[in-house]
């Protein structure tokens, strides 16, 4: 009885006990997974583009973050840094689609996947061999990121938002918003989701495949730059982060590997349900819960929805 | 698509167990082969680089300046394991051919899983300051070694403080002490001594576990740091961990001055992290270039282009860390050659060589590294040494020393490392009862 007390009934009363330490676990439950769906964003651009799993993605993270600080180490201004790494990633983008993807067009899926692989291990060389093995710190003033936090007294107790991870939630929902338009709005990206519907069909009706795959690789690689930054910005920037970004894998299996709303609401119960999860029940059994109960969440969801919570239900012929 | 992820995850294992290692080298039949076992590259680099330069630095200096060691060259070769226990025991494999006079693992995971090898290819296990506690006891382990001081002794000297900075030992009944620590071999390896000094001492311990793939996620943990309010909080972390910790703990205002950590983290795990100032952490050797042997590490091996290390990193806490390691390859060998009287010696003779190793006041000064650390003796029984350390702080800029040297608290930890080498005897069916040899000191 005791046991089923302290899972079912204590964690709740703690919550009502107190309340403000309760908002404080969501707020960073919130935080956590606005930037697991960043991550989980590139996956679903790459994945709805080319049908490829990126296993690169989270190197892409710390890749764009190391060449930001690296660069700016090197003696450039923080916005030409800035600019420059964009350059890189888009740079990085043509190369892969040239050198890695169109080689490989009608491949099947796992040889695609395995390229991702090499891209990963290439990215981890040539991030250490240009800027070398030692965690950086982020450029946080220099990119005019605020620093601090607002305490906020409430439910008897206070709240505390770090600056940055306000910051990081905004710029989220503005790339989001900005990422939608993009999709809906523009030729570009009315393009970018015939491609996803079809390869045939939209190279049918004259769009480039390879045209597609670069700004999608470059899309994904902003994202990563974005992620990397604001990561970074809360801890340092070191080859660690790719392993955080092995959390946007349960955030998939959650949202589904085609859909952007499931990314950020993968992204959102992953994070909220990890926070609440090692705040509360952990304790119960010894802490440490956080890198597996992510999975444990996303298994319980699959077997309700397969196709995760949005994405595309697959149904093929035998 | 549950097919599909399965074809994924096969992929990725078969090319995970791909990452081989490169072909042995050949080593000169006239020297002594030295693997170094590194990281530079992952989650851990921030901790491993450092260290594996200083390591470096002084073996490769000792061949500039002296030709090697007692006339014979140290063949020097660095194996990456990313501070993975399986890349590690690749590693070992791949050096083992090369007649290592011993290894290095810089891991608690790798040395564990060495241990049992040891005896077995007669190649010493260095796991200076770190890995099994118990293998302090030579008479029990007498191919691993681990000085100057274990994890043990560690957390007792922190206890130690702890209880001076309130007022006396006795005053800790009823205090709260946080313990945040990774969550592997190397953070685990404390615990059963911490429980039993909670239990004796009257103080209430709580834990909170970080694994290895939430280093820079620790938010969680430091949430709940922020619930227990513990009096104070000791951390056992490890690269990427301790720079995100002490960033968390500035975070929710913890008071730094009542953090204390064991004696791993470095300059580059706080440098320029606002708020920082007041933390502690165990030391017990000197920090900076201003020793004999330092400059000719930096005349005679940074200024000639042979360290992978920038010039102004020479000197900080780990790069010193990693030549105190060197000092002790140096001196095992060195020891080993003196009481064999051969000149290329092997593993046999540099496990003599470790257990007769005497760094005094002199000795020190003779190797060009005055008052650099305090004295340590090593013999047949004691492999460790039990050293004691001083505490430090940061300043905001740099490591201050703050207290004299706190000796560990022999009474709890002896008894402790007694019951657990029997454990490990006892549950590991067949340990050999030590058959070689104490040479006379």
């Amino acid at each position: 009885m005791d046991i089923l007390f302290k899972v079912l009934i204590d964690p709740f009363l703690q919550m009502g006990a107190m309340p403000d330490l309760f908002v404080q676990t969501i707020w960073d439950g919130f935080v956590t997974g606005v930037l697991y769906a960043l991550i989980a964003l590139g996956f679903v651009l790459i994945f709805k583009a080319s049908g490829v799993f990126n296993f690169a993605q989270g190197i892409m993270v710390v890749f764009a973050g190391l060449t930001l600080v690296g660069l700016y180490e090197m003696g450039l201004p923080a916005p030409l840094a800035l600019l420059v790494t964009l350059g890189v990633m888009f740079v990085l983008a043509l190369a892969i689609e040239r050198v890695v993807l169109r080689p490989l067009v009608n491949q099947p899926d796992i040889i695609l996947f395995m390229a991702t692989f090499g891209i990963t291990y290439f990215l981890i060389g040539l991030g250490e061999l240009i800027f070398g093995g030692n965690p950086k710190q982020m450029i946080t003033d220099q990119l005019f990121l605020p620093r601090g936090a607002i305490e906020v007294k409430m439910l008897g107790g206070f709240v505390q938002f770090q600056k940055i991870d306000i910051a990081a939630a905004v710029i989220a929902v503005v790339m989001i918003v900005a990422l939608a338009v993009f999709f809906q709005k523009t030729r570009i990206g009315r393009a970018l989701r015939a491609v996803a519907d079809s390869h045939k069909a939209a190279l049918s009706v004259g769009i480039s495949l390879n045209q597609i795959w670069v700004i999608v690789w470059f899309t994904a690689g902003i994202v990563a730059l974005v992620t990397g930054i604001m990561w970074g910005a809360r801890s340092d920037v070191s080859f660690g982060l790719q392993v955080i970004a092995l959390k946007a894998l349960p955030v998939l299996i959650l949202g589904g590997f085609t859909s952007v709303p499931g990314a950020i609401v993968g992204g959102l119960i992953i994070g909220i349900g990890e926070k609440l999860g090692e705040f509360y029940w952990g304790p119960l059994v010894g802490g440490g819960i956080e890198s597996w109960l992510a999975y444990c969440i996303a298994l319980g969801f699959l077997l309700f929805r397969p196709q995760g919570l949005f994405g595309d239900k697959i149904i093929e012929r035998i | 698509m549950s097919s599909r992820l399965k074809g994924l995850g096969l992929a990725a294992s078969v090319l995970a167990s791909s990452l081989m290692l490169g072909a042995p080298q050949v080593v000169a039949q006239e020297s002594i082969y030295v693997p170094l076992f590194t990281y530079r590259t992952g989650p851990f680099a921030g901790s491993g680089i450092p260290i594996a330069d200083g390591m470096h630095d002084y073996l490769q200096m000792l061949n500039e300046r002296d030709g090697g060691i007692g006339g014979v060259k140290i063949a020097l070769d660095e194996c990456e394991t990313g501070y993975d226990t399986k890349k590690g025991l690749e590693c070992y494999d791949a050096v083992k051919p090369k007649n290592p006079v011993m290894v290095n693992p810089w891991s608690t995971g790798i040395s564990l899983s060495l241990i049992p090898k040891a005896s077995v290819d007669k190649i010493p296990v260095l796991s200076m300051a770190y890995g099994l506690s118990a293998s302090a006891r030579g008479d029990v382990f007498p191919w691993v070694f681990n000085p100057p001081a274990t994890y043990w002794d560690g957390l007792a000297m922190i206890i130690r403080y702890l209880g001076t900075e309130s007022g006396g030992l006795e005053k800790l009944k009823g205090k709260k002490i946080g313990y945040i620590y990774f969550d592997g071999g190397f953070g685990k390896e404390p615990i059963p001594l911490f429980e039993q000094m909670a239990k004796e001492m009257g103080f209430e311990l709580k834990l909170y576990p970080v694994p290895p793939g939430e280093m820079q996620n620790q938010s969680s943990q430091w949430l709940s740091v922020r619930r227990d309010r513990p009096d104070f909080m000791v951390m056992y972390g490890w690269g990427a961990m301790n720079p995100t910790a002490i960033k968390e703990a500035v975070k929710i205002n913890y008071p730094m001055d009542k953090f204390v950590s064991i004696w791993w983290p470095g300059e580059n795990d706080i440098n320029g992290t606002e708020g920082a100032k007041g933390f502690k952490m165990l030391n017990w050797h000197g920090i900076g270039t201003d020793y004999p042997a330092l400059k000719d590490i930096q005349k005679l091996v940074v200024d000639k282009g042979l360290s992978k290390s920038p010039k102004e990193k020479v000197g900080e806490l780990l790069y010193n860390r990693g030549v105190y390691n060197a000092i002790l390859i140096a001196e095992g060998i060195a020891q080993a050659q003196k009481i064999t009287g051969k000149k290329v010696v092997d593993g046999s003779d540099v496990r003599r060589g470790l257990e007769n190793i005497n760094l005094d006041e002199a000795r020190f000064k003779a190797i060009g590294l005055p008052a650099f650390a305090g004295n340590l003796q090593l013999t047949c029984k004691d492999h460790n040494g039990h050293r004691a350390a001083f505490i430090q702080q940061w300043d905001g800029a740099k490591w201050v020393k703050i207290t004299d040297f706190i000796e560990p608290m022999p009474e709890k930890v002896k008894p402790a490392l007694d019951e657990a080498a029997k454990e490990y005897g006892e549950k590991n069916a067949g340990w050999p009862k030590r058959s070689e040899a104490c040479d006379k000191s």
